[in-house]
C-alpha cells in the first residue's frame, strides 16, 4: 500500500523533554517524519503527542527551564533544529504550525497572511499581494475572501478563519506544517474542508498533525503514531495501526477499551 | 474478547451479534446433520422439517448483515473489532450457503423417498465424507467460539480428504453408470448430493480461514497448507 521510496524529512533522534517543573514529558522518542506524508499522533490526554509536536517549532523555548535532550533531524540539510546555535525564528519559517482553536491576529485578512512576510522584512507590495494570493488560494480561502481583504480577520466563520491560519502558516513557505488538533473547534463540514486541504498541502509539504479524533487519524493520514506516558508505543503506516496494530495498548486505544 | 469497552454498549452490541452467528452456526450443522438422516434413513418427515428450516436460516443471515451495517455505521470499529465484524460478514454467506447445500440434500431425500424406483442408490461413501465436512464445519464454529486460529490447519486438511474422497465418488459413479446405463439417472443425483456436501467442506474452510484473519489479522486464503502452517506460527 505504501511508497516505499518515502524519503524521511524530518526525525527524531532520542528525544527526551522535560518540563521546568522537572517533569518529564517525552521519553527517548525516535520517529520519522516522511516527505509529503500525513503523521497522525493519537494518544490519551496528557500522553506527550502536543509536547512532542511543539518541540518541531522550539515553541517550548517561549518558557524558562524546560529542556530538551536528543535531537530533531531536519534533511536534506541535516540540521538538528533543537541546537543551540539553532534561530527558533528561523526554525518557525521552516515549521510551521495551526493551533487548536483559530487564532488569527486583531489585523485585516490581508495582513495576518503578511505578516510573516513582513517579519521577514519583506516590504514590497507587489511581492506580498502575490504571496498573500497564493497563500490563501493554497488555503482554499481566497474565492471566499478576494473581495473583502481588507475586512477584520474576525468578522470570518471559526472554519474560515482557521483556513487563515492555515495560510497565514503557508505564507513563509514551510517545508513541514504542525497541526494541533485543527478541527475540534470546528463542525462536521468546517472539518472536512480542512481534512481535504491537509490532503491537498501533503503535496507540497510534510504534515504532522495531533488529533483526539481517531476517526480524523485514520481518514487523514499516511503514517500513525501511539503515544503513552511520554513514549511512543508504536508506530506504523495507518492502515496497519487501524487494521491489526501490533501492540496490545495500541489496540485497545483505538478500540476505546482504554479504561 | 481480551478486554472490555468504555462503552458497554458497546460491548453488548458486538456480543449480541456474535452469539446470533453462533446460533446460525449451530442451526446450519443441525441442518446438514439432519440433511444426511433424512437422506440415509429415508425419512421424508425429516427432509420437510430440513427444508421448512432453510427460511430460519435465511432470516439469520439477513438479521446479522444489518446489525453489522449498525456497528459499522455507528461505532465505526477498528482493528480487532473491525476484523471480528468484517468475519462474521463474510462468514454469515458462508453459512447460509452451508443451509443452502442441506436444503438441496433434503429436496433430494424427499423426492427419492416418494419414488418406487427399483434400484436404491448406496450412500456409504457419501456419508463419510459428510462426516468429514460436518466435523470441520463444528471445528470452524468452535475455532469461532474460542477465537482460536491454529485449527484452520487441521481444517485445510481435512478438506483435502473430502475433495479426495469426492474425486473417489466420481470415479466410483463413472464405474456405474458405464457397466450399467440404468444407474445413470440415479448416479447422476447421488452426484449432486456429493458435489453439496463437498462444499460444505469448502464453506467450513472459508469460515476458519475468516477465523485466522480475525484472531492474527492475517489473510490465509489462498495458499497452500504448508504456507498456512508457517504464516499462523508467525
Amino acid at each position: 500500500m505504501q511508497n516505499t521510496t518515502s524519503i524521511i524529512k524530518a526525525q527524531s533522534k532520542n528525544l527526551d523533554f522535560f518540563y521546568s517543573n522537572g517533569m518529564q514529558a517525552l521519553k527517548s522518542v525516535n520517529m520519522p517524519l516522511y516527505e509529503n506524508k500525513i503523521t497522525a499522533l493519537i494518544g490519551p490526554s496528557g500522553c506527550g503527542k502536543s509536547t512532542f509536536l511543539r518541540c518541531f517549532n522550539r515553541m517550548h523555548d517561549l518558557y524558562p527551564g524546560n529542556k530538551y535532550q536528543g535531537e530533531i533531524v531536519m534533511h536534506p540539510d541535516n540540521t538538528n533544529i533543537l541546537e543551540h546555535g539553532v534561530d527558533p525564528i528561523e526554525v518557525r519559517m521552516r515549521i510551521s504550525m495551526v493551533f487548536q482553536k483559530p487564532n488569527p491576529f486583531p489585523k485585516s485578512i490581508y495582513e495576518n497572511v503578511a505578516y510573516g512576510l513582513r517579519v521577514r522584512g519583506e516590504s514590497n507590495k507587489r511581492m506580498l499581494d502575490d504571496k498573500v494570493e497564493e497563500a490563501l488560494k493554497g488555503a482554499a480561502l481566497w474565492n471566499e475572501v478576494k473581495d473583502r481583504q481588507q475586512d477584520l480577520a474576525f468578522n470570518l466563520s471559526g472554519g474560515q478563519q482557521q483556513r487563515l491560519c492555515i495560510a497565514r502558516a503557508l505564507a513563509t513557505d514551510p517545508e513541514i506544517m504542525l497541526f494541533d488538533e485543527p478541527t475540534s473547534a470546528l463542525d462536521p463540514i468546517a472539518t472536512a474542508n480542512i481534512e481535504e486541504l491537509m490532503s491537498e498541502l501533503k503535496q507540497k509539504l510534510t504534515i504532522l498533525v495531533v488529533t483526539h479524533n481517531m476517526q480524523q487519524a485514520a481518514r487523514v493520514s499516511d503514517y500513525t503514531a501511539y503515544m503513552y506516558l511520554g513514549e511512543l508505543m508504536e508506530y506504523d503506516d495507518t492502515n496497519t495501526i487501524f487494521t491489526n496494530p501490533t501492540r496490545k495498548e495500541t489496540e485497545d486505544y483505538i478500540t476505546g477499551k482504554f479504561g | 474478547m481480551q478486554s472490555e469497552h468504555i462503552s458497554k454498549q458497546y460491548d453488548a452490541d458486538l456480543e449480541a451479534v456474535r452469539a446470533k452467528v453462533l446460533e446460525m452456526g449451530s442451526l446450519v450443522e443441525q441442518q446438514m446433520v439432519d440433511a444426511m438422516e433424512a437422506l440415509t434413513k429415508s425419512n421424508p418427515t425429516l427432509a420437510k422439517s430440513v427444508i421448512k428450516k432453510d427460511s430460519q436460516v435465511n432470516a439469520l443471515e439477513v438479521q446479522i448483515d444489518e446489525d453489522c451495517s449498525r456497528i459499522i455505521a455507528r461505532r465505526q470499529p477498528a482493528a480487532s473489532d473491525l476484523r471480528m465484524v468484517l468475519m462474521m460478514i463474510k462468514s454469515i454467506t458462508d453459512l447460509e450457503r452451508i443451509g443452502d447445500e442441506a436444503a438441496k440434500i433434503a429436496r433430494f431425500a424427499l423426492k427419492s423417498s416418494e419414488s418406487e424406483r427399483k434400484l436404491t442408490p448406496r450412500f456409504v461413501e457419501i456419508k463419510a465424507m459428510a462426516n468429514t465436512a460436518r466435523d470441520m464445519l463444528h471445528m470452524a464454529l468452535d475455532a469461532f467460539a474460542r477465537s482460536d486460529a491454529s485449527k484452520v490447519v487441521e481444517i485445510a486438511h481435512m478438506d483435502e480428504e473430502v475433495d479426495e474422497q469426492y474425486q473417489a465418488a466420481i470415479r466410483q459413479l463413472i464405474t456405474f453408470m458405464l457397466e450399467d446405463p440404468r444407474t445413470i439417472s440415479i448416479s447422476l443425483e447421488v452426484l449432486f448430493i456429493a458435489k453439496a456436501v463437498e462444499r460444505i467442506g469448502d464453506h467450513a474452510k472459508n469460515i476458519s480461514e475468516n477465523v485466522v484473519y480475525m484472531v492474527q489479522g492475517k489473510d490465509v486464503r489462498h495458499i497452500s497448507v504448508e504456507d498456512m502452517q508457517s504464516q499462523i506460527a508467525e
